[in-house]
């Protein structure tokens, strides 16, 4: 049967049970998952304009009226399909703890401070050229119950749509040089350690803007259509 | 080698960034100041087609609710066609865009306000059955897991070349059960009542 988006390049992607982070124990699907062809209904998706976008969106410290206490940072990049070609007018949408590490969601016990002047959450629509900015600050590490003493690397959760639902992708960005990925069961669920570097920022001293804001780059690589697609009828 | 960017879980603490609506409480300081882009009522003010309403739960291993789950779906309207279709993609902005974005509550339901999709094209020249393609992701999920929504009573059913893939006995999992003008699709992750996941 023909696969108009290669499976191939899915091996980067962790396995669904990881038994190291035990909330896929439960999670996973124990039955073999069925293959099937990619018809209409994977290979279109949502497409989103500039209407789902407003001014400061991607501006996390300007979403309140003072300013978020951390380290501010700019973190951009490209979205791209796995040929290199830009994906654009995709929706990337970030969430992210604080700089303490806190998230602002009920079910956050940590007992770090909360930041009245910053939730964490943003989005933006990539360029033509598949770009996307954003200005935020360093989220901070925290603790988690998934093993003793463990401990989030410091990230940054990414979602976005390519042009189908078969390149949806949610990831995480992490910072480079983060002395918790040993010991990160999340991290390390890509077994890869070329795959795993593929989440990890560059960091971007000549964007960085000088006296306000360090900058960190990071590209994101989506499923992309094979360039020879077969004919589907 | 793949080039790929990997995916990772969503986390519990998605709420805030990606599904807003209704989760007011859990804002420090009462209130929301973020906006929903992506909501669970997918009816515009000119949509055609049968309104219907999802609801379902899902559950893991032991049978538990799953309340840190989130559901994307993504179906054609009730013509068949898909928003992003090529030759379509000037649809009004008011027309209906067939994704919708649910948060699952304490209990692991979810529910999505939509219309019923009409038939599309399939492989081969074949035409598929009405159905909506859903998409799961979680805390434990490092990937999304993909399904699919097929509908009570649908005669097509017995055509669909998706369905004719899955084994028989399975198939059950596939099809939400009509009440009025809801449809209930709950989803197992594991166990006797495992739903059927698809590799795409």
């Amino acid at each position: 049967m023909s696969l108009i988006y290669p499976r191939d390049g899915l091996s980067a992607y962790p396995k669904h049970l990881t038994p190291d982070y035990k909330s896929t124990v439960k999670r996973s699907p124990t039955k073999p998952l069925i293959l099937m062809p990619h018809t209409l209904s994977e290979m279109t998706g949502p497409i989103y304009g500039h209407n789902a976008i407003e001014e400061n969106d991607n501006d996390l410290t300007k979403q309140f009226p003072g300013e978020p206490l951390g380290e501010r940072i700019i973190v951009h990049g490209y979205v791209l399909d796995e040929d290199k070609r830009p994906v654009a007018d995709s929706l990337v949408e970030l969430w992210q703890a604080n700089a303490c590490g806190r998230y602002v969601h009920l079910v956050d016990q940590h007992p770090a401070p909360l930041d009245p002047n910053f939730t964490g959450a943003g989005r933006t629509v990539t360029d033509k050229n598949g770009y996307y900015k954003f200005i935020t600050i360093k989220p901070g590490a925290y603790p988690w119950g998934n093993h003793y003493n463990a401990w989030r690397p410091n990230h940054i959760h990414f979602s976005v749509f390519g042009h189908s639902f078969l390149s949806r992708l949610v990831t995480q960005m992490y910072f480079p040089g983060d002395y918790l990925f040993p010991f990160d069961p999340i991290f390390n669920s890509v077994t890869d350690e070329r795959d795993r570097a593929r989440m990890v920022s560059t960091f971007d001293l000549e964007n960085t803007i000088p006296d306000w804001a360090l900058c960190f780059r990071f590209d994101i690589v989506l499923r992309g259509r094979d360039k020879t697609p077969e004919d589907m009828h | 080698m793949s080039e790929l960017t990997p995916s990772q879980t969503v986390g519990p603490f998605y709420a805030y960034g990606l599904t807003p609506k209704g989760r007011a409480k859990w804002d420090p300081n009462g209130h929301y100041a973020w906006k929903e882009t992506i909501g669970d009522n997918l009816i515009t003010a000119d949509v055609i087609g049968d309104r219907i309403r999802i609801e379902g739960g899902i559950y893991d291993g032991d049978g538990k609710p799953i309340p840190d789950a989130m559901l994307e779906i993504w179906q054609a309207d009730g013509q068949g066609r898909y928003s992003n279709e090529p030759g379509s993609r000037n649809l009004s902005n008011a027309a209906f865009k067939g994704h919708g974005r649910s948060a699952c509550d304490k209990d692991g339901v979810f529910s999505f306000d939509t219309v019923k999709p009409g038939p599309v094209a399939g492989p081969n020249g074949t035409m598929q059955a009405p159905h909506v393609v859903v998409c799961i992701f979680g805390r434990g999920m490092l990937r999304q897991v993909y399904t699919r929504l097929y509908f009570d009573g649908e005669a097509a059913n017995g055509n669909d070349p998706i369905l004719a893939l899955v084994p028989a006995d399975r198939r059950d999992t596939l099809i939400a059960k009509k009440n009025g003008s809801t449809y209930r699709f709950d989803i197992h992750m594991q166990g006797d009542k495992e739903t059927v996941f698809f590799d795409v």
